[in-house]
């Protein structure tokens, strides 16, 4: 099979800038406006990072789907793992 | 010179499924990393969950340092996607140049990690003080991701050689890809560090 990566280099400078200003805010948002219980914010803007990084810097939005089975299958096994064993009573 | 229709893919000797042996080893490899990563995330989020984070330890001014080295680390994900961008439109100067440059802003992660750890060290966060796991759990945690920036700096290093002497082409660039996958999953892992031990 024949992996399909666009070389636009447009596109990875998009995606850089997108990280900045999800890095900005996730700053603003813990250490400037210091919002209540900033914890799912701050994890849903830090899983938005990494899966711009994953997909866009790593291909796997164009690769074959199997790279994106053997990298997505052990995160969420380890999510589920970490959850149990600092919630041990189910949060 | 860089022109528009640049290949869609890397040469690769043919196998049974098609795919490159070397991207299955190196997501093999990566899916590995990602289990060795959330053993140690989740001993520091127990930790955490037990006790609290010494907030006078990381204060401001080290998130502010934090911060700017996480950018430097954005960057050089930027940096090295566009090498592998570079090359596969032929350009080499862009390829050696953006290399080069993944290679000094890895330096200076590190460099200003070794900086924080002297800093955190003078405040009393330390292995074996007060409060005892954390110092552990965060030294473990953050110096493995260092040894992997480390690790990934020598990497890019040798491919940026092989580059320099012309070793990639437009079409054979699968060296560049699997240095770059490493590195995109080394600061994938410090992006989420960066919010669970210095934001949350």
């Amino acid at each position: 099979m024949r992996t399909t990566h666009s070389s636009n280099l447009g596109k990875y400078i998009a995606v850089f800038v997108g990280l900045a200003v999800l890095t900005g805010i996730e700053v603003a948002v813990a250490v400037v406006i210091r919002i209540d219980n900033p914890v799912l914010i701050l994890l849903a803007l830090a899983a938005a990072k990494a899966a711009l990084v994953a997909m866009f810097f790593m291909h796997l939005r164009d690769d074959t789907k199997w790279f994106s089975a053997i990298f997505i299958f052990p995160m969420l096994l380890a999510s589920l793992l970490i959850f149990w064993v600092v919630f041990p009573s189910g949060g | 010179m860089e022109h528009a229709s640049a290949p869609t893919h890397a040469l690769h000797a043919e196998t049974h499924t098609g795919i490159d042996s070397r991207k299955i080893a190196i997501w093999l490899f990566l899916g590995s990393e990602v289990m060795f990563f959330s053993a140690l995330i989740g001993a520091y989020l127990l930790t955490r969950a037990n006790a609290a984070k010494p907030a006078e330890v990381f204060d401001i001014e080290t998130i502010q340092l934090i911060t700017f080295n996480t950018f430097l680390l954005i960057v050089s994900s930027l940096t090295m996607v566009l090498s592998l961008g570079f090359i596969r439109r032929g350009s080499q100067v862009g390829m050696r140049i953006a290399l080069l440059a993944t290679i000094l802003l890895g330096t200076t992660f590190v460099t200003i990690q070794a900086f924080e750890y002297r800093n955190l060290f003078n405040k009393g966060l330390t292995m074996n003080g007060d409060p005892f796991i954390f110092g552990s759990t965060f030294y473990l945690l953050t110096g493995f991701h260092g040894m992997h920036v480390i690790g990934g700096v020598i990497w890019n290093f040798f491919v940026w050689l092989k580059a320099m002497r012309g070793g990639f082409t437009q079409d054979n660039n699968t060296g560049i890809e699997l240095a770059g996958l490493y590195w995109h999953f080394v600061d994938l892992v410090w992006i989420v560090l960066f919010t669970i031990i210095y934001l949350l």
